[in-house]
């Protein structure tokens, strides 16, 4: 291997590595306040991905309708618990969330695909459609259990991953897309050419990342999020509205998905099920992070990242074995390190 | 429970838009031929096995007068699946025949059963069983190594010594790997760097590096669909110059669409069907290949794709069997599975619309070098090379 080769390599890893980092952190974060491990992550990455390449196609999106079923599956359940309960309040603002909203947004991509949108409006829009699958998701899925055992939330999350994939064939189709990259620049450094589009990534990752630090440092909302996460009763003792922490945590972490989507999508072929890899991949960030600390879930997804790339150099058929088999050493070390704290028994 | 329960009101939709490929109602007549069709409509397998499973939707009910049904089945790309859907189709369909499945892990699965029922199965993928079952298993797409010798002597022919190669991490990887490796020796063709890549990988930089650091004349790329754009265009980035060769599993729009610019000159071998208004009148296949244009196209306007051509090519084969066949035995009866089984085995050159098929009892593929030609793209369409 010449030095050349090297560093092709560590700017190809790095690229990886800051969107599995992003993915990782969304994985953290969703486990932190509401204890599900987050395997959905994934879909919404090839959601971001192919709404971005339908529009691109000059056609309305699938998940423009997706939004919208789901707003009104959501709505449905709303008003049966409202009937239940018999009282109205809350009623308004769940209609403007699942489905004025959803409705307003179907219509805008509706009007709006045909045009071709500057580059920067279909990104928009598409974070636009693909976000509010995540607060949909947590209402539907995940809060009429919030208090079910870590383990019933995990199943709930596999069971989540298939629905979504199997839309995600129905609304996208089996084929694969890619869309064209963001930019053709490129920069000389020293001996080596780096791409604009892996510049982008780099440094949208980078802004990403400072302002989630940003936001749970210094806002209301960030520091709720954090109390839930460090203490779910204690919080509400204090007056933290857990559910609505928990769709918060699911908001962001469609953002942070659909975001890797429109990313990676100029990297390579997406499918409607490619995104559970590439999340499982800062799944493996996050564990090497110890399930608790951001910033080592971020250092651990770019470990994971440039692990790929030299293990693509010098072992290709055997990359994924490589990557996946880092879980059983820092495993081991993880559970001779620290200290055993049993699981909390819940009912 | 009551979360349960609407946990269930959320997936309930879905399951229903997963399932909508449906089965078809039991039927209880005996007079009509029953043809089980094992589909992989979703899952990872999905995007071949809708046009498969396309053209028996939309087939006529009638072969010679007799009156045929099919049977769909999904199996979810997932071979234990395959395995539940062949029995059934055996146990309570009764059915006649397999066609299917359409990934070749499931036609391996498959064929057990079929050997214990006795029953034929003619394989949409390719697949290559050991003597015991060979009887029953019948595979109707060109071999990979059949497929592959199109690439090595056009290489040879344009003076090229080396070859390198990258496919996907996968069982189609190694089947293409190992087609090159048979086919290229003999031709005095040198395979000197050898990579690996999965399907949504983000980047093959690394494998492409390493490739282009070995300095092959030409390079074949193994894999299927749209993800084999992903090594090409990294070549193509790195500033690769040496012929880029794909096998048969890219041929279709996609590739172009996701491959655009990048994919211009790419070399790959194909069945005919694929360029069937490009072949000289002189070929049978010609004629063939349009007039399964002419007749789906109205129901099912994107036909014109290979594995629609293997899905047509199985029905062609079953009508030249089941006219002995019918003569021997009544259709639902072990006999008249036999007999269709002998009467495929039989069939001599029926000309499907990806080649002239001619099986015998140790060839159940039945294909040779007609059931392939050399395509190019140029100006975004897949053009013959003459």
């Amino acid at each position: 291997m010449t030095f050349d080769i090297a560093l092709l390599l560590i700017q190809d890893g790095l690229t990886n590595g800051a969107i599995y980092a992003l993915l990782a952190l969304a994985i953290l974060l969703v486990f932190a306040v509401t204890r599900v491990l987050y395997v959905p992550q994934g879909e919404f990455v090839a959601f971001g991905a192919l709404t971005l390449a339908t529009l691109q196609q000059a056609k309305v999106p699938g998940t423009a309708y997706l939004v919208a079923g789901i707003g009104a599956v959501t709505m449905a359940l709303e008003l049966i618990a409202a009937l239940r309960a018999r009282r109205t309040q809350g009623l308004a603002t769940s209609a403007m969330l699942y489905v004025v909203i959803p409705t307003a947004l179907l219509g805008i991509a509706v009007w709006l695909a045909p045009l071709q949108p500057p580059l920067l409006v279909q990104v928009l829009l598409t974070l636009a459609l693909v976000v509010p699958l995540g607060p949909m998701t947590y209402r539907l899925a995940v809060q009429p259990i919030a208090n079910a055992s870590v383990l019933v939330l995990l199943f709930v999350a596999v069971a989540v991953h298939y629905v979504l994939m199997g839309l995600g064939l129905v609304f996208f189709g089996a084929e694969g897309w890619r869309t064209p990259s963001f930019t053709s620049f490129k920069v000389e450094l020293g001996p080596m050419t780096a791409s604009g589009q892996s510049l982008l990534v780099l440094a949208a990752s980078a802004v990403l990342i400072v302002l989630l630090w940003q936001f749970f440092g210094r806002t209301l909302w960030g520091k709720a999020l954090r109390a839930t996460a460090m203490n779910r009763t204690g919080a509400r003792l204090v007056g933290i509205p857990t559910e609505a922490s928990g769709r918060l945590a699911f908001t962001l972490a469609a953002l942070l998905g659909g975001f890797s989507g429109v990313l990676i999508a100029p990297f390579t072929t997406i499918y409607y099920d490619s995104g559970f890899l590439i999340a499982l991949k800062g799944f493996v960030g996050t564990v090497i992070g110890g399930m608790t600390s951001y910033p080592l879930a971020a250092l651990g997804a770019v470990l994971v990242g440039l692990l790929e790339a030299f293990a693509s150099f010098y072992a290709s058929a055997l990359k994924e074995v490589i990557v996946f088999s880092l879980l059983i050493p820092v495993l081991l070390w993880r559970s001779l390190m620290s200290r055993h704290v049993e699981e909390e028994h819940d009912e | 429970m009551k979360h349960v329960s609407r946990l269930f009101a959320f997936a309930a939709p879905a399951a229903a838009l997963g399932l909508a490929t449906g089965i078809a109602p039991a039927a209880h007549a005996q007079a009509e031929i029953k043809i089980g069709v094992i589909a992989s409509t979703t899952g990872p397998g999905a995007s071949l096995g809708i046009p498969y499973r396309n053209v028996y939707a939309n087939m006529p009910g009638e072969i010679a007068g007799q009156k045929m049904k099919y049977v769909i089945l999904d199996d979810a790309s997932d071979p234990s699946t395959t395995v539940k859907n062949a029995r059934k189709l055996i146990d309570e369909e009764k059915v006649d025949i397999i066609l299917g499945p359409t990934f070749t892990p499931g036609c391996l699965a498959v064929s057990d059963v079929a050997v214990e029922a006795k029953i034929a199965m003619v394989c949409l993928a390719p697949v290559v069983v050991p003597p015991n079952k060979m009887p029953w298993v019948f595979s109707i797409p060109q071999s990979v190594p059949v497929m592959i010798a199109g690439v090595i002597e056009h290489l040879k022919a344009n003076n090229g010594k080396t070859i390198g190669y990258i496919g996907f991490a996968d069982g189609w990887g190694d089947l293409v790997l190992k087609a090159l490796e048979t086919t290229a020796a003999p031709a005095g063709i040198k395979i000197i760097a050898s990579e690996r890549y999965n399907r949504p990988d983000t980047s093959v930089n690394a494998q492409v590096l390493k490739l282009m650091a070995a300095k092959p004349d030409a390079i074949l790329v193994g894999g299927s669909g749209t993800p084999a754009t992903t090594p090409h265009i990294a070549l193509k980035e790195r500033g690769y110059t040496g012929t880029i060769y794909h096998t048969h599993g890219v041929i279709g729009a996609d590739f172009i669409r996701v491959g655009a610019k990048n994919v211009e000159g790419t070399v790959a071998p194909t069945g005919p069907l694929m360029v069937a208004e490009q072949l000289p009148d002189s070929n049978p296949i010609k004629k063939v290949a349009l007039d399964f244009f002419a007749k789906l196209s109205p129901a099912y306007p994107q036909v014109r794709n290979a594995f629609s051509g293997y899905s047509y090519d199985a029905f062609l084969l079953v009508q030249a069997a089941v006219k002995p066949a019918m003569a021997k035995a009544k259709p639902g009866t072990a006999a008249f599975r036999q007999a269709l089984r002998d009467g495929l085995e039989g069939t001599k050159d029926v000309v499907g619309t990806h080649a002239i098929y001619n099986m015998s009892p140790t060839d159940h593929n039945g294909v040779d070098g007609r059931a392939r030609v050399l395509v190019r793209v140029e100006g975004g369409q897949w053009k013959l090379l003459k």
